[in-house]
């Protein structure tokens, strides 16, 4: 068995266990984290046993160190104390670099560790006996796409990813979908910011300005775009100033 | 495997970014003591008709949160403003920057971007030639979510170290004024040295930008004294009156004593 992510609070992660134990008995061998987020890794206290190993991005136990102290505060003051406290960052000891398959007997998992994009920590999870790709947060769909790593990274790595042989993909937020698919809705937001906050900086905009006008025209395609875009346009900007 | 449950606890954290907090920690105001520790307890006097501080409401990313500081000093008056020191109250080191303008600079704006850990007042102190403190105050609300003050690409940032930029922009100003507008870009992690590592329970160590001076030919426009406060990749953007100088130069130190100096032809503007 392998479980990948384990939700935003320990609670979560036990409920996640629950869910599992219902329908089977096997041992949890791995727990596979696809990058850093808090609504990815706060779950992973629930797993801890003798004979489960935490799986990662060989740059996951860093990201970890430095973002988990603030995750914590800020879940806490999100969710509150009785969901937060109990949760402790669990860092990954089995490290992605590159590529990594684990032999689950009766299936294969193909994981990959991707440079920046949507972190600086995502790794991808192929189930090469369903053909299920699951893409933890370098695929969104409904939610709008939430930029933490790098813009241009993350279009670079959606070229590649795309030639993965899926039928279908579990995306880190949204549902099931077919693949690839899924990809389309999520690369044309991504164009469209970087196409205008390059504008913005070639025009000598300063980086305030960018936050209320980049991508504004996706707007009517996403769930929660008030809550995110301002941000990954300044984020974007940031990066783009270095071009 | 992503079950109901998990996403219910996302769709709680998504809400929850409006949420308030309400702790007995938050009702206490760093205030009072910073101006202890930063000021030696030297009077305030009303900074609304001296000095302008804007920042978004909501730091939209906790990392990268732009700021911006104004002079309202009208034209007329004989005083001028010989420093600016930049406080976000809340965050662990809360001295941010200081900047000291040059006599003859005319400095009038400057936008830095800053990280933000907390919800917190933010304020801006500046000191006048009549040798008085002016402060004035703002609020910001760190984000929630993926939001952290963190660098989103350590790698990146580590083969940046020691690169600048400088750029001009064109202004609206006819085009005999002396005014000038420009950025200053410095690759540098800026570590904050506050981290600590989960697994060997040690503080990464900090690394950042501590000094910045910025002169046209040898004549000073803009200093920075800076600490953990700054984002990544410090970037000034600032305004300042041209004496006819051809190079306008920088130089930059860090806490490892790294030295970074470069200039450019102020005439040619870009990179
Ligand atoms: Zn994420």
């Amino acid at each position: 068995m392998a479980v990948i992510d384990t939700g935003g609070s320990l609670r979560g992660g036990e409920a996640l266990l629950a869910a599992v134990r219902a329908r089977t008995s096997k041992p949890i061998r791995y727990v596979i984290n696809t990058h850093g987020h808090p609504d990815h890794v706060f779950g992973n206290g629930a797993f801890v046993a003798e004979g489960t190993s935490f799986v990662g991005h060989s740059k996951l136990p860093q990201a970890l160190a430095t973002r988990g102290p603030y995750y914590l505060d800020n879940f806490r003051r999100i969710m509150g104390s009785d969901l937060i406290d109990p949760v402790k960052i669990v860092p990954p000891t089995l490290l992605v670099t590159d590529t990594l398959t684990l032999d689950l007997g009766s299936r294969r998992l193909a994981l990959r560790a991707w440079s920046p994009g949507h972190s600086d920590s995502d790794l991808t999870v192929f189930d090469e006996t369903t053909k299920t790709l699951f893409a933890g947060d370098l695929v969104f769909l409904r939610h709008v796409p939430v930029m933490d790593g790098s813009i241009r990274g993350w279009l670079g790595t959606l070229k590649e990813l795309e030639s993965i042989p899926a039928q279908r993909v579990v995306p880190g937020h949204g549902p099931v979908s077919e693949w690839p698919g899924a990809l389309a809705n999520e690369r044309r937001y991504l164009m469209a910011l970087l196409a205008d906050v390059r504008a913005s900086n070639k025009k000598g905009e300063p980086i305030r300005t960018v936050a209320d006008k980049a991508a504004a025209s996706e707007r009517p395609h996403w769930e929660l775009f008030d809550d995110y875009n301002a941000r990954n346009a300044t984020a974007a900007f940031s990066e783009i100033e270095w071009e | 495997m992503m079950g109901y449950t998990r996403r219910l606890t996302l769709i709680a954290a998504l809400l929850g970014i409006v949420a308030v907090p309400a702790s007995a920690e938050e009702a206490y105001d760093p205030w009072p003591g910073l101006v202890q520790d930063i000021f030696s307890n030297r009077p305030m006097n009303d900074g609304g008709n001296v000095i302008g501080i804007e920042m978004p409401y909501r730091a939209e990313d906790a990392a990268i949160v732009p700021v911006t500081l104004r002079s309202k000093l009208s034209p007329g008056d004989a005083r001028r403003i010989r420093s600016i020191t930049l406080v976000i109250d809340r965050n662990p080191a809360p001295m941010a920057a200081k900047f000291e303008l040059g006599p003859d600079a005319n400095v009038t704006e400057i936008s830095t971007r800053v990280r933000v850990n907390n919800y917190t007042d933010v304020h801006a102190v500046a000191e006048l030639s009549d040798g008085r403190l002016y402060v004035s105050k703002t609020y910001v609300k760190a984000s929630g979510g993926c939001s952290a003050p963190a660098a989103k690409n350590a790698e990146e940032a580590q083969n940046r170290l020691g690169k600048m930029r400088y750029r001009q922009f064109a202004r609206e100003e006819a085009p005999a004024s002396r005014v000038r507008e420009a950025q200053i870009m410095i690759g540098h992690p800026n570590n904050s040295g506050l981290q600590m590592d989960q697994v060997t329970q040690l503080y990464i160590p900090a690394f950042f930008i501590n000094q910045l001076k910025l002169t046209q030919d040898d004549s000073p426009v803009l200093s920075m004294e800076g600490g953990i406060s700054i984002s990544e990749d410090p970037n000034l953007r600032f305004t300042y009156v041209s004496n006819g100088a051809k190079r306008f130069r920088a130089e930059a130190k860090d806490t490892d004593g790294h030295v970074f100096r470069n200039e450019w032809d102020v005439e040619k503007p870009g990179t």
